[in-house]
């Protein structure tokens, strides 16, 4: 991760895609939020959906994963180079979490986040708070989801392996 | 038939929706496919961060909460999904072996303007630990049927 210091309002990054197929739609759903129209095409055909379709949480959570690789792999990067990576903190939540559109089977979500806002934390020296707009848009360039998500990011005043 | 409609829900009123006992494998089974942080798969790693061990995923905690609605309240309900969720607050971690509790309290209810068997409740959900902390909430508002005897009496009149 970048020190908070480093990171500007309006930084653009594509996290990565993934393709929703019906036995990790059916595998979440029957985990986490067993409705029907997540559970099985012929249910999913009598729904207002008309067809298998993720969990919205499903959606949300792959955008997590394809995250965390992604921060992985700028991490390791950045440590090729030479460069410090700054430590990431808890996340206090998210809002206004969309979901647009339905995915189904066989859609390839493109998820990308944006930063919205830096703020530095007078109740934690050493640290700051990034905002950022997370979206997933499909392979018609639909948007099917949209949230904004906070999280504690170290700054460089805290230093490399602050106290 | 579902159980509760729209109208079924008042402002204020509180609903407890089953508990559930989080275990260790199934913290670490869910970050492994979707959150893979040390503090979420690995208790030596946890140790070092700020919470002092393993805790489970915020997203974890999300889908946690949706399957016990799910098995304890929708169930029983007209409900008809939501296109959203107004915030979530990750408030205090869950740890392995911690017993949760689901918590539903309505804010408001209101008809749709567009569709006359639907209506809107927004709730306020929590999660609960064993010393009665909320450890995350969740508001919401999605739809609910509402009675079409209800809806189709007043229509008539």
């Amino acid at each position: 991760m970048k020190y908070f210091e480093d990171i500007g309002v309006g930084e653009i990054s594509d996290i990565g895609r993934h393709t929703f197929t019906a036995e990790d739609i059916k595998g979440f759903a029957a985990r986490f939020d067993p409705q029907p129209f997540h559970l099985d095409e012929a249910a999913a055909a009598r729904s207002h959906f008309g067809r298998l379709c993720a969990s919205g949480w499903h959606t949300a959570c792959v955008w997590m994963r394809l995250l965390i690789d992604f921060r992985r792999r700028e991490d390791e990067e950045r440590r090729a180079r030479g460069e410090a990576v700054a430590q990431l903190g808890p996340s206090p939540g998210f809002r206004d979490l969309k979901w647009l559109k339905p995915v189904y089977v066989g859609d390839t979500i493109s998820y990308a986040t944006e930063v919205v806002e830096t703020r530095t934390l007078s109740s934690r020296p050493g640290w700051g708070v990034i905002s950022i707009r997370n979206t997933g848009v499909n392979q018609r360039g639909e948007p099917v989801m949209s949230f904004i998500s906070s999280v504690l990011v170290e700054s460089r005043e805290r230093g490399p392996h602050g106290s | 038939m579902p159980r509760l409609h729209w109208e079924d829900f008042t402002p204020g009123q509180v609903t407890e929706c089953g508990s559930r006992l989080i275990t260790r494998s199934e913290i670490i089974a869910f970050a492994a496919e979707y959150d893979p942080q040390p503090m979420h798969l690995d208790e030596a790693a946890a140790r070092a961060n700020i919470f002092g061990g393993l805790i489970a995923s915020g997203w974890h905690s999300c889908c946690i909460l949706m399957r016990m609605l799910s098995d304890d309240f929708i169930g029983d309900a007209s409900f008809m999904g939501a296109p959203g969720v107004e915030e979530v607050n990750w408030l205090a971690p869950i740890r392995p072996g911690e017993r949760i509790k689901a918590r539903a309290t309505v804010l408001e209810t209101r008809a749709s303007r567009s569709r006359p068997d639907v209506g809107f409740v927004k709730f306020r959900f929590e999660l609960v630990n064993a010393a009665d902390q909320p450890v995350m909430t969740l508001i919401v508002n999605p739809m609910f049927g509402r009675r079409a005897g209800e809806f189709s009496a007043r229509e008539s009149s």
